[in-house]
């Protein structure tokens, strides 16, 4: 994928996730909802090296895999707003996002749950002999449970086409890593347990995309799992729209330095110097979050009486 | 209960039982995923690590089940850990901790070792907590042989079942209320138990028995003031404890009032208000004059959706309405529904709230 569609998804979901944020003071979003913003560029760097046919799981913080990976708008927006035309007609709300057209598998809110089913699925498919790689979006928070450590295990044990892609923010909620885990790397684990790994700057989306062309295409190919590490940070508060530098637990400048190094900001010169109108760009999109509210917003109620029937098949 | 004295919430009350414990006994340990961070598990860790310092206070990684194992390794070697979930949800990954050790390392092992642990799990709902975070699990816990099981509502009660946990030798699964978090009740200021297996009856009467559970107990005291404006004497029972129950105080009231109706704040279907009619009916079969009656939520996880999740949770108006059924008491609806209507959106636990969380 060229750096300008790789500029204009990020665009696309910094621009929807603030206007989420503006409108959330509302009080019609009623449910928790956790912010990407500043962290897109892992969510598209690496779900433009993945096709359709690929997987892609996730976990609170699923917004910008879920529109990376071709979710629909509307159904996402219609979701958080608890409406019927929700990618789950309302049952999940944000933390809870699929879209199976287009290859985005699920994401829930407990911590560390899709890694074995990230797994779960590349084995599948490596059992039914399909061309197809699984990849799951999780934290640095994430990588202390168990169940990851677990799955990663029988992920490599059977090599099979998983890219684990941790999204090292530094914190879980208010708390830094520091504080959690000894001085070591997270992708150093990971190369213990035998994944191939690789890092990035997060905020870099050529350089995630590029580690991540690499990991899909080996494990295309038949390679162990890939496990990428991109570091990056989240700059609001950790669930809500709002900043949270009133509490104090982040270090003063520190998310300054960060925005400082912005995946658009980064980008952004490149492009408009080989002639690309930002501008025409930022409208287009613009236009496109407001018809997707606009969407989402006509959507009728769901229905109580629909929910005993989701329960079994 | 007192009758006069200082007011606090049950945020503060809790607060309160565990410095008071840290006070009084250098083996109690405080241990969790934000315990020291700035939101202090919705305000009731607020400062203890500053007090008690990190050796005693502290965060921890986001492994429920190890952790909960390292907290059993270390209570039966002499520490006294209180953990902490902010949801019950998460303790669902130390399950295996929980049920496999905690519950019987002093029975398999002959009462040779005991595991003082107590373990508090906040049950969520509202603001779109949706499935897998607004889980009522008490009988879950309760299920199991080894562990005591309790969900205080008042504020009192909160702070004295707290200190009588931690002071106990056994694991306790201490189960909080969203809900209740923000209500203010009399709560003395110096140290003080409230026994881990006795039920409470708050509000008396002769005419039903309703036994309820944690937050049900708010709505069912609202019933049962508003029935007492049409002759119905409803006798409302904090259960307070759910393993053990403490059935002698119902089968007392049902035998007094012939009739038996639960309200939980979890699933019907093997909740443990069909375990309390079972034993009532062992115990008392014959003092009861009408079926006995579960006011639970439907079988299916709560949706997100605020549209979906309305109706979903019985209140104070579903529960007249079905004492009033249930004592074939013919009442106008428009009234009763008049003077139950709700004041605040059905989502969220006080007018002021404005999520995210
Ligand atoms: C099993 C479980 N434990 C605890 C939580 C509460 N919780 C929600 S998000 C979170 C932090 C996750 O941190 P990380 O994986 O680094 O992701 P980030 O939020 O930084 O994107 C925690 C502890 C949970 N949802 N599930």
């Amino acid at each position: 994928m060229n750096p300008f569609d790789l500029y204009r998804q990020m665009l696309r979901i910094r621009r929807i996730e603030e206007a989420i944020a503006d409108r959330y003071p509302a009080q019609e979003m009623r449910c928790p909802v956790h912010l990407s913003i500043g962290q897109e560029a892992v969510a598209v760097g690496v779900c433009a090296a993945l096709e359709q046919r690929d997987g892609v799981f996730s976990g609170h913080r699923a917004h910008a895999h879920y529109l990376a990976k071709g979710g629909d708008l509307t159904a996402m927006l219609a979701e958080i707003y608890g409406l019927d035309a929700g990618c789950c007609h309302g049952v999940g709300g944000s933390m809870h996002m699929i879209d199976l057209r287009a290859g985005f598998l699920g994401a829930v809110p407990i911590v560390g749950a899709t890694l074995p089913l990230a797994v779960g699925a590349a084995w599948a498919a490596r059992l039914r002999g399909e061309d197809k790689v699984v990849a799951v979006f999780f934290g640095d928070g994430t990588f202390e449970e168990g169940v990851v450590h677990e799955s990663v295990n029988f992920a490599v044990l059977h090599s099979l086409p998983v890219l684990f892609v941790c999204e090292n923010n530094l914190y879980a909620c208010y708390t830094r890593l520091p504080d959690r885990q000894p001085p070591r790397p997270i992708h150093g684990v990971a190369a213990a347990h035998g994944c191939i790994t690789l890092t990035a700057d997060g905020n870099d989306v050529e350089a995630v995309h590029q580690a991540a062309r690499t990991a899909v295409g080996q494990l295309r190919s038949g390679s162990k799992p890939y496990f990428l590490e991109c570091a990056t940070y989240r700059w609001r508060e950790h669930c809500g729209p709002e900043l949270d530098d009133h509490l104090g637990y982040r270090p003063a400048g520190e998310r300054q330095d960060w925005e400082a190094h912005c995946p658009l900001r980064r980008l952004a010169p490149r492009l408009s110097a080989g002639g690309t109108d930002l501008d025409r760009l930022e409208s287009e999109v613009a236009a496109e979050i407001e018809s997707a509210f606009a969407a989402a917003l006509a959507s009728p109620p769901p229905r109580p009486a629909d929910l005993p029937g989701y329960l079994y098949a | 209960m007192p009758e006069a004295g200082r007011q606090l919430t049950q945020i503060e009350a809790i607060r309160e039982a565990l410095e008071q414990a840290m006070a009084e006994d250098e083996r109690v340990i405080l241990v969790g995923e934000g315990v020291p961070d700035p939101k202090g598990v919705f305000g009731t860790t607020a400062g203890l690590q500053e007090r008690f310092g990190k050796q005693r206070v502290f965060d921890s990684p986001i492994a429920e089940n190890g952790m909960t194992g390292i907290c059993i390794g270390a209570a039966m070697s002499g520490l006294r850990p209180v953990m902490v979930h902010q949801r019950i949800d998460f303790a669902l990954l130390a399950m295996d901790q929980i049920v496999n050790n905690a519950a019987k390392w002093r029975y398999m092992f002959a009462g040779q070792v005991n595991i003082p642990l107590v373990i508090r799990v906040i049950v969520g709902r509202g603001w779109g907590q949706g499935p897998q975070h607004a889980q009522s699990l008490q009988a879950l816990f309760a299920h199991i042989p080894g562990l005591k099981v309790v969900m205080p509502s008042s504020g009192y009660d909160s702070k004295g079942m707290l200190l009588a946990a931690i002071r106990d030798d056994n694991p306790v699964i201490f189960i909080e209320h969203r809900w209740l978090q923000t209500l203010r009740d009399i709560v003395p200021e110096e140290p003080y138990v409230v026994p881990l297996d006795q039920a409470l009856i708050c509000h008396p009467g002769r005419h039903a028995t309703l036994l309820a559970f944690s937050y049900m107990t708010v709505e069912a005291r609202l019933a049962a003031e508003a029935l007492a404006d049409y002759g119905i004497e409803l006798e409302v029972i904090d259960a307070r404890c759910v393993r053990p129950l403490d059935l002698a105080t119902v089968v007392a009231s049902v035998r007094r009032t012939g009739s038996l109706i639960v309200a939980d704040t979890a699933w019907k279907t093997g909740g443990i208000a069909g375990e309390v009619i079972a034993a009532v009916a062992e115990t008392a079969f014959s003092a009861l004059r009408r079926p006995p009656l579960r006011i639970a939520l439907p079988d299916y996880p709560v949706p997100t959706s605020p549209h979906l999740a309305e109706g979903h949770y019985p209140d104070a108006l579903s529960i007249a309405r079905a004492v009033a059924a249930h004592l074939d008491a013919a009442i106008p609806d428009a009234e009763l529904a008049g003077r139950l209507a709700r004041t605040t959106p059905h989502d969220v636990p006080q007018r002021d709230f404005r999520g995210p969380f």
